[in-house]
């Protein structure tokens, strides 16, 4: 990373550009392979680790992914379970078993005493098949989350708002006084007094996420 | 087929004053619409089009939901000034027809198995209309899809060729459309060499078809080129 810095920006590629063959590389995410050599599938940051080679897409709709942790508004209740809408291009479903601890009758109990329409969850994609996503919420970080501001960002920038072990979002935590979660399909919930403060920094990430050198300039922002 | 008695081509200079195998003024620009999630506009000379790609999402009506794939849906629509007498607004016969192969051009770049139950809808809009419209939509319609992060296996280049009093000719300006002796409009992908549009207005002998084909491919790359600085230059800044 050190030699890089001084070039101001990543490696961009585009879809269908030759990136290796297959003989030499692993082709990783973002990446196909026809002919025995590794095209790129997105407009993205090129990476290469050893014998790795991925593509990190710059925009683009959330795909859900088993153990992603997101963030999920509930859309609509029903007899066996919810259906949560993650900002993707499917629903997520919610079945009673993995929404909640305790055991309940369905016949009796009203399901709108766990969760209710507008709720939103942190949760987690427990499988993904073919467009039909199934969430639980039978994990630790797994919670309902109650008042505060949701906040869309571009899913694909979620990883530079995160930083190396969180340093990124730790940063505003810790300059504005927020508690934030981010899903990592785009949604964002901030909680706290400093809220503007934290969104204009979280706002400016996700314009910013391709430059070298953001950490510094948030903290500037922030200080 | 109308015909003119004007000449077409002067000492070897088309009416615009292009040499037969060069390309009109081209201008791309990436990232117009804020709300779509990818969206162009493109010009060739003084065609203008706009292309917003919104998706993948959700579709509706749900019996047009395919388990197995996801599906494009491509409407093609030029607005009422776009041409010299107004057009009448919504869609005509030639543009339900335009959007068809539009879609067929698009769909053999895209991943759509890997997107069930889900729609990429791709808006075109021609604000400007000056000949080869349809290649120019599709331009910007594959740098919207490009620019929206849809997986793609390679951007789709669009070009028109021509033939005019026998010399191979590309990118037809609206004169040259209406008065040419045959015009192919023509959509490849560049990396590939897959040809995904080829239709053809006018009558033209097997050898000449070929001359014209092979002619587009080899000035399409100039608008690969472009498409690509096009892509790059959104994230250099």
């Amino acid at each position: 990373m050190e030699e890089k810095n001084d070039k101001k920006i990543r490696d961009i590629v585009i879809p269908g550009e030759l990136i290796g063959s297959n003989k030499t590389f692993k082709a990783g995410y973002g990446t196909y392979i026809e002919k025995d050599k590794i095209f790129s599938k997105f407009v993205g940051i090129l990476q290469k680790k050893d014998d790795y080679v991925s593509v990190i897409s710059l925009s683009g709709v959330y795909i859900p992914q088993r153990n992603d942790k997101i963030i999920g508004v509930i859309e609509e209740v029903q007899k066996f379970g919810w259906i949560v809408n993650i900002n993707s291009a499917w629903d997520g479903f919610l079945s009673t078993s993995e929404g909640i601890e305790d055991y309940v009758d369905v016949k009796k109990v009203n399901m709108k005493k766990y969760f209710e329409v507008g709720d939103i969850i942190y949760t987690q994609v427990e499988d993904h098949k073919t467009g039909d996503v199934q969430l639980t919420m039978r994990t630790q970080i797994a919670r309902k989350l109650k008042g505060g501001f949701l906040i869309k960002i571009t899913p694909s920038k979620v990883p530079r708002l995160i930083g190396k072990e969180g340093s990124m979002v730790n940063l505003i935590k810790e300059k504005t006084g927020t508690i934030i979660r981010v899903g990592q399909n785009g949604l964002v919930w901030v909680f706290g007094e400093n809220v503007n403060k934290a969104i204009k920094a979280i706002k400016m990430i996700e314009q910013k996420s391709h430059i070298y050198g953001l950490t510094d300039e948030i903290s500037k922002l922030l200080s | 087929m109308m015909k003119t008695n004007e000449k077409m081509i002067i000492n070897g200079k088309r009416l615009d004053g292009r040499k037969p195998d060069e390309l009109r003024e081209i201008k791309m620009e990436v990232g117009v619409i804020p709300n779509a999630n990818g969206s162009a506009r493109v010009s060739f000379g003084k065609t203008i089009a706009i292309a917003a790609v919104y998706g993948p999402r959700k579709l509706f009506p749900r019996h047009k939901q395919e388990s197995e794939t996801g599906i494009v849906q491509y409407n093609y629509d030029m607005a009422t000034f776009s041409v010299d007498e107004r057009k009448r607004p919504g869609p005509s016969r030639r543009e339900i027809e335009i959007s068809k192969v539009s879609r067929l051009a698009l769909e053999p770049t895209l991943f759509l198995k890997n997107f069930p139950k889900t729609t990429i809808d791709v808006f075109i809009e021609i604000i400007q209309a000056d000949g080869s419209t349809r290649v120019t939509a599709i331009n910007a319609a594959s740098l919207a899809l490009a620019d929206a992060g849809v997986p793609m296996r390679d951007l789709v280049v669009g070009l028109s060729g021509g033939m005019i009093d026998g010399v191979p000719i590309v990118d037809l300006c609206g004169k040259e459309d209406n008065y040419c002796d045959a015009d192919i409009p023509i959509a490849f992908l560049p990396n590939k060499n897959e040809i995904t549009l080829l239709q053809m207005d006018g009558r033209l002998t097997p050898k000449e078809t070929k001359a014209i084909v092979r002619n587009v491919l080899h000035v399409g790359k100039e608008i690969y080129k472009k498409q690509v600085e096009a892509l790059k230059k959104k994230y250099s800044e």
